[in-house]
């Protein structure tokens, strides 16, 4: 497979703080030393970007020694935490900003989409607009003339096309802009978090559109994103970064799993009690026996129990719940406690969630030890072991974040009479 | 791995510019972006407005009608013969193409942060479109120019018309290019310090009275003889002068000026050309 971009230890240094009669000596200063042929003297200090900290120099490196290569066709997703550097790559791919070192090397007609709507003028008609907009984006006039129809029709607004776009509402302005940069040539095509606007019948459509353009005419995307869904559902590889590094690149579904893990905290719970028995350590874990907070949604939970028993009693029952954030009850369910175990001492125990079926959101769990009647409680533990369930491409990736129930169901239609 | 298709690209992304590579061929690629552009601002000017394009009269009319009563009849200020208003009328009209390039152009880059902070296309378009924009606004005030001459000169006034009308595509040439230049020069240094775009704002209007935008050269030259080399090292004053020489017969004409200022236009052009160059691919960090 051929190259489409090779980038080359690419790095790209802000300077941070107001700028003022202070930075004009600095300026003054660098500008003497690059006369002489001198390294830049303010690019030595800088530090790896990391807002949480207050650093010593006032340099910060967005991007720091960033090398890859993307092939022909691929849809690439870029991911990483706020500040990991994802929109100064895409800054510098697009031609925005350029790179204080290093290089980018690029086959083909790039076309970007950092923002939609840009350049729109508020008084200016749709169909102005439309023609303003794709020549920014680089259209040829004639090229535009060619799509227009289709562009309209894309954005639904045909009603609308001489009125000025300020009269529009903002789904209406989100669609037309979508609609004309979706229809630009390009063999690279550039999408920055875009599709965060607008309604989720217009998101579905808009990922549908990227969907056809990286694989159906085999154009080479780059997409960053914060919804780890329509990443996976959209990209065939990804980039993970990290204070401006790359961490790694690889399969979407590993690398959202490794974002995912990035901050993770130690989530099992373990009690101490004198009581007959009590639970002695709960923990998550995958199918692989790793211990994680953090599942796709195709796969197993496992819910790993550790229980101690000084006493043993028949009628015991062990009672589970999954929780919703607002501590609603998913399901739950209840065993008998001899099921496992008739005797003192200690057990383990999985409960499994098979995959495919809760829905991406956050959880956590309550689970209880009491007598099968209920009337007395041994042990009861309440929102422990949260966990994340993140999207991997179910068919509501385009609806992350809205509320569709917390079960994915495996539907079943029948067509009774037609 | 295929070597031969390997080493083939597009384009590089590098941290340098070539400073005197305009990228020409990138702008007339996006050519129909500088006509959008043009006619964007053309038709927004005067979007929601119940005069429309007659503003672009009023405005030069209006200040005519001033200068007239302020500087001709209050002042006595000679005008070389030629009737008042017409004689005002050639000035500004050439000093207020060269001032709305270099004041539009000077802020560039901070009036389109936004639009140029999103998407890539060859920053020289932005300056040429204001240069563009205005030179509509320009024409139109030409042709009340030129009504009002005929209106004068059937009246009987003293218009000689000579050959050196014909230098007028040059004259306009030199005022763009000048206007762009100087704009693209302090546009440069305006993104990050916002100083000098003050100095732009209070000095234009001054900068005025030190060309013959209100009183001919020949004036000048008889009541501050000292001084007058001051007016003439304006290049300005060379278009202004050849421009009144050419369409009324007045003023004076010297090859030596207009030598003068071609070569300092030339000499703007490329500093702001270069300046330009250097800034344009950065400017997004600190605008």
């Amino acid at each position: 497979m051929a190259k489409a971009i090779k980038v080359e230890n690419l790095s790209k240094a802000y300077q941070l703080g107001s700028f003022g009669t202070g930075t004009i000596s600095r300026d003054l200063e660098r500008f003497w030393a690059r006369m002489r042929g001198k390294e830049d003297p303010f690019l030595k200090i800088g530090e790896v970007n990391d807002r949480t900290k207050k650093g010593e120099s006032d340099i910060v490196w967005s991007l720091k020694d960033i090398n890859f290569e993307i092939e022909q066709g691929d849809s690439v997703g870029i991911i990483g935490r706020n500040g990991a550097g994802k929109s100064t790559l895409l800054k510098i791919l697009s031609r925005v900003t350029s790179p204080t070192t290093g290089s980018v090397k690029i086959k083909g007609r790039i076309a970007s989409l950092l923002e939609v709507g840009t350049g729109f003028h508020p008084e200016l008609s749709g169909e102005e607009n439309i023609y303003l907009n794709g020549a920014i984006l680089g259209m040829r006039k004639a090229e535009i003339k060619r799509k227009f129809d289709a562009i309209v029709d894309f954005a639904g607004v045909e009603r609308y096309i001489d009125t000025p776009v300020k009269r529009y509402s903002s789904g209406m302005y989100v669609r037309l802009a979508f609609a004309v940069a979706a229809h630009l040539e390009s063999e690279i095509l550039i999408v920055d978090e875009v599709l965060s606007v607008g309604d989720a019948e217009f998101q579905k459509k808009c990922l549908g559109k990227m969907d056809e353009v990286s694989k159906g005419e085999g154009r080479t995307v780059l997409f960053v994103s914060h919804n780890m869904g329509s990443v996976q559902q959209l990209c065939n590889n990804c980039i993970l970064l990290d204070q401006g590094k790359v961490e790694s690149i690889g399969a979407p579904a590993l690398l959202v799993q490794k974002y995912y893990n990035q901050n993770v905290q130690n989530l099992s719970f373990s009690g101490n009690k004198n009581a007959d028995i009590y639970f002695k350590q709960i923990y998550t874990c995958n199918a692989k026996n790793e211990q994680t907070s953090n599942f796709s949604h195709s796969e197993d939970i496992h819910l790993r129990i550790v229980i101690h028993v000084n006493k043993y009693d028949p009628i015991q029952n062990i009672g589970l719940a999954l929780l919703t954030r607002d501590k609603r009850r998913v399901f739950t369910v209840n065993r008998s406690f001899s099921e496992f175990y008739s005797s003192t001492g200690e057990v383990t125990v999985d409960f499994i969630i098979e995959g495919g079926m809760i829905a991406p959101n956050s959880y956590s769990f309550l689970v209880a030890l009491n007598s099968r009647t209920g009337t007395v409680t041994y042990d009861w533990q309440e929102d422990i072991c949260a966990i994340r369930v993140y999207d991997d491409g179910t068919e509501f990736a385009f609806a992350e974040g809205e509320d569709y129930g917390n079960i994915i169901l495996k539907d079943k239609w029948e067509i009774i009479k037609k | 791995m295929n070597q031969s298709a390997e080493e083939h690209w597009d384009m590089e992304i590098t941290p340098k510019n070539n400073l005197f590579n305009l990228k020409l061929k990138d702008v007339w690629q996006y050519r129909d972006l500088l006509i959008l552009l043009v006619r964007r601002d053309f038709v927004s000017f005067y979007k929601q407005t119940v005069l429309g394009p007659v503003w672009f009269f009023i405005q030069p009319a209006i200040t005519i009608v001033i200068y007239t009563l302020v500087f001709s009849n209050l002042a006595k200020i000679s005008t070389d013969d030629v009737p008042a208003p017409l004689f005002y009328l050639a000035g500004t009209i050439i000093w207020n193409y060269f001032a709305d390039c270099l004041i539009k152009t000077s802020t560039v880059f901070k009036d389109n942060s936004a639009m140029l902070g999103k998407v890539y296309f060859p920053r020289l378009i932005m300056p040429l479109s204001i240069v563009f924009s205005n030179l509509i606004r320009f024409a139109v005030q030409l042709l009340l120019f030129i009504v009002l001459l005929f209106y004068y000169y059937f009246k009987g006034a003293a218009i000689h018309p000579t050959v050196y009308i014909f230098l007028f595509p040059l004259l306009l040439l030199l005022i763009a290019a000048l206007g762009l230049g100087l704009g693209m020069l302090i546009s440069a240094v305006t993104t990050k310090y916002r100083d000098l775009a003050f100095v732009v704002t209070f000095g234009v209007p001054l900068l005025m009275y030190t060309t013959t935008v209100i009183y001919p050269l020949s004036e000048a030259i008889s009541k501050y003889p000292a001084y007058s080399w001051f007016i003439k090292f304006n290049p300005i004053t060379a278009v202004i002068e050849t421009f009144r020489y050419g369409f009324l017969g007045r003023g004076s004409f010297s090859w030596n000026l207009m030598g003068y200022s071609t070569a300092v236009t030339l000499i703007i052009l490329l500093l702001g050309i270069i300046v330009f160059n250097k800034v344009e691919k950065t400017f997004v960090d600190t605008v």
